[in-house]
Order: structure tokens, then C-alpha cells, then sequence
């Protein structure tokens, strides 16, 4: 085993115990309990969307529109609970299920229309973004049913509630992704769309149903975000959908599809977090922390590109033998 | 090696590749102004020979001699700069340029910081005039004809000092009447004084345009005929007359019972078929490439759409819109691009064969791994797939244990038709008779096997029946007593 290759395998996990290492080294108030639990409060909504983007990104499909989804529930479900006096419940269920519906509408028209995913969900996530303003007014929404906060802030036992969504969650998507022939279809629709097709799978619906699963996802993660801040914000996701993309690729979620384990993206996460959360104690400020987060995001695709073009390399060289031989 | 005033002379040229003698000691002088045609079937070595004149492959053995230097090989620009110019089949151009700014590209007419676009237009004009051509200079290569585009890439490749045009299908892409006018473009470079390599499949054009055809068969140098003392008849059985070599293994089965049908298909690339196959039955399918096979057994399964006509299975009539329709009624394709279409190259030897299996392996919608694990190590065991695990990636095989694989995922589904393209292709000789093995040992049992191959060798030692595809249509089908290659060459040129 190569050096690449170990690092590609274990090189994330050896990342977070090294940032951990450092963090406590640096900063005495890393290592506490309430810190920690902190941490992994502050990532739970990141975390819960990055799961969702992965269902996608294995299939090989970027999504931009993560941003613009979770500000678009946060201010949908807001408004049904405070102008629409719903309960919380019915006004979930409908953000929710927004969400569901307009990932649904990013994959007919990039299905359809046959539109890269990447400029659909580009074009998506600037729509979106404008429906949340336009139904907030730009402003934000507020004043939330008391049982509502519970999501978001309360806590079972020791651990926060938002921890617990996302350790079931992630739990959820990795059973589906290794155990049923559905996640077996997505990396090898992700590993070679055309040679899935010619095996009988139905490619077309198992993409619309991903893109909609990411919505679902997003659903959830910007339910649990609003529940948090308490207050509807339109601009609530704004930057999100950069963080997943990190933190899956970071996990080893390849962008070209076909690779990448709930375990991995989860761990990029918490590299985020941490990342995020040490360097605030060390008193580094934003402007710096989006540097770092950038040449983090660098420096994970560039192990994942330098990974595929050995390996194209090697099958170039390989196809040039086969086309010879003929 | 005598002195014939040739332009260019190839000398012993010996190129191999891993596995394949592409050119054996390949010996050709091209004189100046002529017309010398190269013939020769899919594979014969004329692809490679022009790689190496044109310097994009180096020659293991030879040289070649122009105006009395020798060269051990080309390079891309010495090529060029000697005057050698190669028209592709696939143009190289760039669409949203005009015809001019295609033609100089990289060579742009100007001061060395602005273009002179008036000088370049009035050069192009030039260009076409002196190939009695009236076309626009400034129209753009997007908006125009395939035999438009020929004529940018001829412009473009004589507004360099042009000594040897190699044109490699150049009718190809041409309706009959622009046929007509691209030989009075080659005549009028003939005229020049430029020497033109001329490669086509069609016999008639040859003995229209060619002063010499030289034949090529399976990269060695047949012989060269003047065009006016040789015949289509001497031209085919020096391009064929070879003898079978491979063994192939028997089969004892009478196949009777028809099991697919398909009468008047028309798609993308083929018109009108008709033809059935029995249970048991091997039917090999015959022609150049781009007959339109591939599309034809494509749309068969499902993978395009077919614009008209009928299919029968089994005696009824069925509709496939999708691969999945077709597996569903029990045909599977073995496809040509391998690692394209046929596996998952990241993925294992077990997840690639369990892929079309897997909602017969699963309950609930999970996957039972354990049966998984027992499928996949049934076929490595049966089909005798040579890997180290079954956990490996398929990149990793080679090319003959890849094809097993895609195999494997259709023997799991029991499939009743299955359509080979191309089996071998790119596999070696021991694999071959493996896959042979397997295919004969299928027939035996009672699938209907649909094969497509470009290796006659192979068609002939497998098939029952051969069909014999020409530019879409169907110009053929000829029973195991009738197998001649020189007749199938016949049809396949056919117009």
C-alpha cells in the first residue's frame, strides 16, 4: 500500500486525532466535557446535510443548492408556524416536505432537461435563496411556539437532541447506502452511470429519488438549525453548501461519484468543527478561519484528483493496448 | 530497393504493440502525384501505418526515406515541416471558427501581435480558388456540411507546403454527388503534383480515383497493383486469403426452435432489418465498422431507441423502451466498450457481477450478502475467473477476466438471447478459447447467442448463420455452406 493510498484510507481520521492533539495542547478549555459536547451540537445541522449531499455526491452528482434549501425551510417553516399559526408539528412536516419536493425539482430538470446538475443546482440555489427572502420579506421571522426550541436546544440525558438526529441519521443512511440493493445502485450509477444502465437499473428514477432524499435531508438539517437559533433568518444557509462539500470530499466522497462510506463524511465534519471550534478558543478570527477552511477544501480535492489520475493513467494506458490490439 | 522517384518511401517498417504485430516489415514507395490507394480489412495495419507516417507513432523497426534522407522515425512537426499532412476521419476543427481562422490556426498571418484578418481571408480565398471551390471564408465550420468541413481540412492542410495528403475515409462522411466533388478536389491536387494516400473500403472509388492500390493484410504489405491491371475479384481474395488458424470448439445441437424475431428495425444507423434466431443457435453478424451493428443490437436491447418495427419473443410481440425491458424478457448484452459499458471498473469482481442480480438477492430491500458472496463465487469458480478475491477491483483484471465478469452477471439471470459484441476484442489467445468454450457451451444448452465480430477468423469458426450488414442495411445472410470470405467481403462493400 502506497502512501496516497494509506493516507486516502485512514489519513482523515489520523487529521482529527492530530487536530485534537494540537487543540488540547493549545488550548486548556478544548479538552472539556461541555466544550466537546459543543462541538458536536455546533456541526449536527452541517452534519445532517452533509449525509444528505452524500447520497448524491456518490451517484456523481454535485449540489449547490444545499444553502439555498436549508434558508428556504428555515424561513418556510418559520412562516407557517408564525403567520399561518400552524403546529409545529404540521409546520415541520411542511418544511420538510418543501424541501423533498424542490430536490425533486433539481433532479427533473436536470434529468429531463438533461442540464449539468451543476448549473441546475447553481440556478436552484439562487432561486431558492430569492423565494425565502420573498416570503420573509428580507426580514427576519420570530416568536415560535415554546415546544419548538426543543429540537434544536434541548437535550436527553447528558447529549444534546440535535447530536442524537444526527447520530440516527447517519446511522439511517449508512444502513441504506451499504445494506440495500437501492445504495448498491447509487456507486454504481456514481461509478459508471452507462454500464448500471445496461444492467437494468432504471438510472433516471434512482437519481430522482436521490435528489430528493438530499432534500429530505436538507429538510431536516434546516429544521433543526431554526429550532436552534430560534429565529427565522433568509439568510440562515447562506455559504452552507461549501461546508458539505468540504467535509464529503474531506471524508473521501469522491467528486467524480462511485466512492465514499457515511463514516468518512462524518469525520469530515467533525474536522470542520473542530477546526472551527479550536481555532476560535486560539482566538483566530473569522477572516482567517474561511482561509483555512479554503485551503482545507484545496488540499482534500487534490488528494482525491491526484488518487484518479494515477489510476487514469494506468487505464489509458490500458485502453491504448486494447484499442492496438484490435 | 529500387529508385522510382518516389516522395516517400516506407522501408521495413515493423511496429509492434503489446501482444500484436500492427505492421510486419511493411515496405511502400509513394511516388509523386499519384493517387495510391491503401486497401485492407479492419485491423490490417493501415491505421497504424499512417500513425507512423504521421509521426504519432514510432516505428520499432525501419525507416522511412524521403527525398533521399533517411528517418528512423516522425515526429508530429518534422512530419509537417517535411509536407506531410493527414485528413483524419474525425475533422479536426474547431466549430465556432470561421473556415479562415480554422485554416491558419496556430499560424496566424500577422505582424506577430495583431492578426491581419484582410490577409488571411484573401488567402483562403486563394486557397479555394485554387481547388475551383466558391465558399465563404468568414462562415463558420459550425453551420456547415460534413463535405464543407473536408474542404476547410483539405484548404488547411495545403495552405502548408503540401507533399503528401493522406486521406483515411475521406467519402465516408459524403453523399454521392459530393463524392464526385471531392475526387475533382484530388484530382486537381494530383495535378500539383501532391501525392495523395488514399484509404476507403469502397472499391468502386478506388477504381475511379486510384493511379496504385497497395493491399494490406493483418500489418504485412500484400502487393501493389496498377489500378487499370487488377480487379475487384483479385483485389478481395488479396485481402482475405488468409488461412483460419484458431481451432473453434464443435457443437452437436440442431437448433430448430425460433426464439427472437425482429422484422423491418429501423434506428440510428440502420434501416430495415429482418432476421430471427433459434434457441441454440449461434448467428454471427458481418460487416465494416460502421455498419451499424452495434446500433442495431443496441436498440434490440434497448440502450436506443428503435424508429420503427417489431420484435418477437418467443413467439410474441414485445416492446423493449429500456435495457431493463430486454433482461426482463431474458436477452443480455455482452457490450463492445468493455470498460465503458460493460463493468464498473472501481467497483469489485463481486459487485459488478451481482449488479443485474441484485433484487433476486435481496428481501426487504437488503441485500443478503451472504447469497451475494455465493453467487459471485459460483461464476469465478465456473468461468474459471482468475482473481485474487472476489473483494477485487475489476480494474485490476484483465481484459479477459473482465469479459468474464460481464458474463457472469448474465448467466446468474439465465438469459435466453445473449448478444456478444465483439467477445474478444483486446483479449488474448487463451482467453479467447475460454470464452469460446463458454459461448458453444451456452448454445449447447439452448441460448440463442447474437454475435457481432470484425474478426473473420472468429465468425466463421462460431457461427451457424452470418448476416452481413452494409451501411445501416442488410445486404446479406449466408448459411454455414455458403461461408466464403470473399463473399462476405463482397457484401459488406456492397453498394
Amino acid at each position: 500500500m502506497n502512501l496516497i493510498h494509506f493516507f486516502r484510507r485512514y489519513g482523515i481520521y489520523l487529521v482529527l486525532i492530530l487536530l485534537f492533539v494540537s487543540f488540547s495542547l493549545a488550548s486548556e478549555a478544548f479538552l472539556s466535557t461541555t466544550n466537546l459536547l459543543n462541538i458536536v451540537r455546533q456541526v449536527s445541522v452541517l452534519g445532517i446535510a452533509a449525509i444528505g449531499v452524500t447520497f448524491v455526491m456518490i451517484a456523481g452528482i454535485p449540489d449547490l443548492s444545499v444553502g439555498s434549501q436549508i434558508s428556504l425551510v428555515c424561513i418556510l417553516t418559520s412562516w407557517l408556524m408564525v403567520n399561518g399559526g400552524m403546529h409545529p408539528v404540521v409546520a415541520v412536516a411542511g418544511g420538510i416536505a418543501s424541501t423533498t419536493l424542490v430536490g425533486l425539482i433539481n433532479g427533473y430538470l436536470s434529468i429531463k432537461l438533461k442540464i449539468y446538475p451543476l448549473m441546475v443546482t447553481l440556478a436552484t440555489m439562487i432561486i431558492f435563496a430569492g423565494v425565502a427572502k420573498m416570503i420573509s420579506g428580507g426580514m427576519a421571522i420570530f416568536g415560535f411556539p415554546q415546544q419548538f426550541s426543543l429540537i434544536g436546544q434541548g437535550y436527553l440525558g447528558p447529549i444534546p437532541i440535535p447530536v442524537l438526529i444526527l447520530i440516527a441519521l447517519s446511522a439511517l443512511g449508512a444502513f441504506i447506502l451499504t445494506k440495500t440493493y437501492f445504495g448498491r445502485y447509487v456507486y454504481a450509477i456514481g461509478g459508471n452511470e452507462e454500464a448500471a444502465r445496461l444492467s437494468g437499473i432504471h438510472t433516471t428514477k434512482i437519481k430522482l429519488i436521490l435528489f430528493s432524499i438530499t432534500g429530505f435531508f436538507n429538510g431536516i438539517a434546516g429544521i433543526v438549525l431554526l429550532s436552534r437559533t430560534n429565529s427565522g433568518q433568509p439568510n440562515a444557509g447562506v455559504g452552507l453548501e461549501f461546508d458539505v462539500l468540504t467535509a464529503a470530499v474531506l471524508g473521501g466522497v469522491s467528486i467524480l461519484g462511485g466512492e465514499g462510506k457515511i463514516s468518512g463524511v462524518i469525520t469530515g465534519v467533525l474536522i470542520l468543527g473542530v477546526l472551527s471550534n479550536g481555532l476560535t478558543l486560539l482566538n483566530v478570527g473569522d477572516y482567517y478561519q474561511s482561509i483555512i477552511k479554503g485551503i482545507v477544501l484545496i488540499g482534500a480535492i487534490a488528494l482525491d484528483s491526484l488518487q484518479h489520475k494515477r489510476r487514469k493513467a494506468k487505464r489509458a494506458e490500458q485502453v491504448q493496448a486494447v484499442r492496438v490490439s484490435v | 530497393m529500387q529508385k522510382t522517384g518516389g516522395v516517400l518511401s516506407l522501408r521495413r517498417i515493423t511496429k509492434r504493440f503489446p501482444g500484436v504485430l500492427a505492421l510486419n516489415n511493411v515496405s511502400i514507395d509513394f511516388r509523386k502525384g499519384e493517387v495510391h490507394a491503401l486497401l485492407g480489412e479492419n485491423g490490417a495495419g493501415k491505421s497504424t501505418l499512417i500513425k507512423v507516417l504521421a509521426g504519432a507513432h514510432a516505428p520499432d523497426e525501419g525507416e522511412i526515406v524521403i527525398e533521399d534522407k533517411t528517418y528512423d522515425q516522425m515526429n508530429p512537426r518534422l512530419a509537417k515541416q517535411l509536407g506531410i499532412q493527414v485528413i483524419y476521419q474525425e475533422f479536426n476543427l474547431i466549430p465556432p471558427l470561421t473556415a479562415a481562422e480554422n485554416i491558419f490556426l496556430g499560424d496566424m498571418i500577422g505582424n506577430g501581435f495583431t492578426i491581419n484578418r484582410k490577409a488571411m481571408i484573401k488567402e483562403t480565398e486563394k486557397l479555394f480558388a485554387s481547388l475551383n471551390i466558391k465558399m465563404n471564408p468568414l462562415a463558420l465550420v459550425r453551420d456547415m456540411s460534413p463535405a464543407q468541413q473536408q474542404i476547410v481540412e483539405i484548404a488547411k492542410a495545403i495552405s502548408k507546403d503540401v507533399k503528401l495528403l493522406v486521406m483515411d475515409e475521406p467519402s465516408a462522411p459524403l453523399t454521392l454527388s459530393e463524392v464526385g466533388a471531392m475526387f475533382d478536389i484530388v484530382r486537381a491536387l494530383k495535378a500539383k503534383g501532391v501525392t495523395i494516400v488514399y484509404i476507403s473500403h469502397r472499391m468502386e472509388e478506388l477504381f475511379e480515383i486510384a493511379d496504385r492500390i497497395t493491399v494490406m493484410r493483418d500489418g504485412q504489405y500484400i502487393g501493389t497493383m496498377n489500378t487499370g491491371e487488377t480487379n475487384r475479384g483479385e483485389l478481395i481474395s488479396l485481402m482475405v486469403g488468409r488461412e483460419l488458424t484458431e481451432t473453434y470448439p464443435a457443437r452437436h445441437v440442431e437448433p430448430v426452435e425460433t426464439i427472437l424475431e425482429v422484422s423491418q428495425l429501423s434506428g440510428y444507423g440502420f434501416s430495415d432489418i429482418s432476421f430471427s434466431v433459434k434457441r441454440g443457435e449461434i448467428l454471427g453478424f458481418s460487416g465494416l465498422i460502421g455498419a451499424g451493428r452495434t446500433e442495431l443490437v443496441r436498440s434490440i436491447f434497448g440502450a436506443e431507441p428503435a424508429y420503427s418495427g417489431r420484435i418477437r419473443m418467443e413467439g410474441k410481440d414485445v416492446v423493449i423502451r429500456s435495457p431493463r425491458d430486454a433482461i426482463a424478457l431474458g436477452i443480455g448484452l455482452i457490450p463492445e466498450d468493455r470498460k465503458q459499458q460493460g463493468v464498473i471498473l472501481r467497483s469489485s469482481v463481486k459487485r459488478n457481477i451481482s449488479l443485474p442480480n441484485l433484487r433476486a438477492l435481496s428481501r426487504f430491500g437488503l441485500v443478503n450478502s451472504a447469497l451475494e458472496q455465493r453467487l459471485a463465487q459460483q461464476y469465478k469458480d465456473s468461468l474459471h475467473i482468475k482473481t485474487p478475491s472476489l473483494d477485487q477491483l475489476v480494474n485490476n483484471l484483465s481484459g479477459g477476466n473482465q469479459q468474464k465478469v460481464v458474463l457472469a452477471k448474465w448467466l446468474a439471470r439465465n438469459c435466453k438471447v445473449l448478444i456478444f459484441d465483439e467477445p474478444t476484442r483486446g483479449i488474448d489467445v487463451g482467453a479467447k478459447q475460454e470464452i469460446y468454450k463458454l459461448m458453444c457451451g451456452l448454445a449447447e444448452s439452448g441460448v440463442a447467442i447474437i454475435m457481432i465480430s470484425s474478426d473473420m477468423e472468429e465468425i466463421f469458426g462460431m457461427s451457424d448463420r452470418i448476416i452481413v450488414l452494409c451501411e445501416g442495411r442488410k445486404t446479406g445472410e449466408l448459411q454455414k455452406s455458403e461461408f466464403a470470405q470473399e463473399r462476405i467481403m463482397e457484401l459488406a462493400s456492397n453498394h
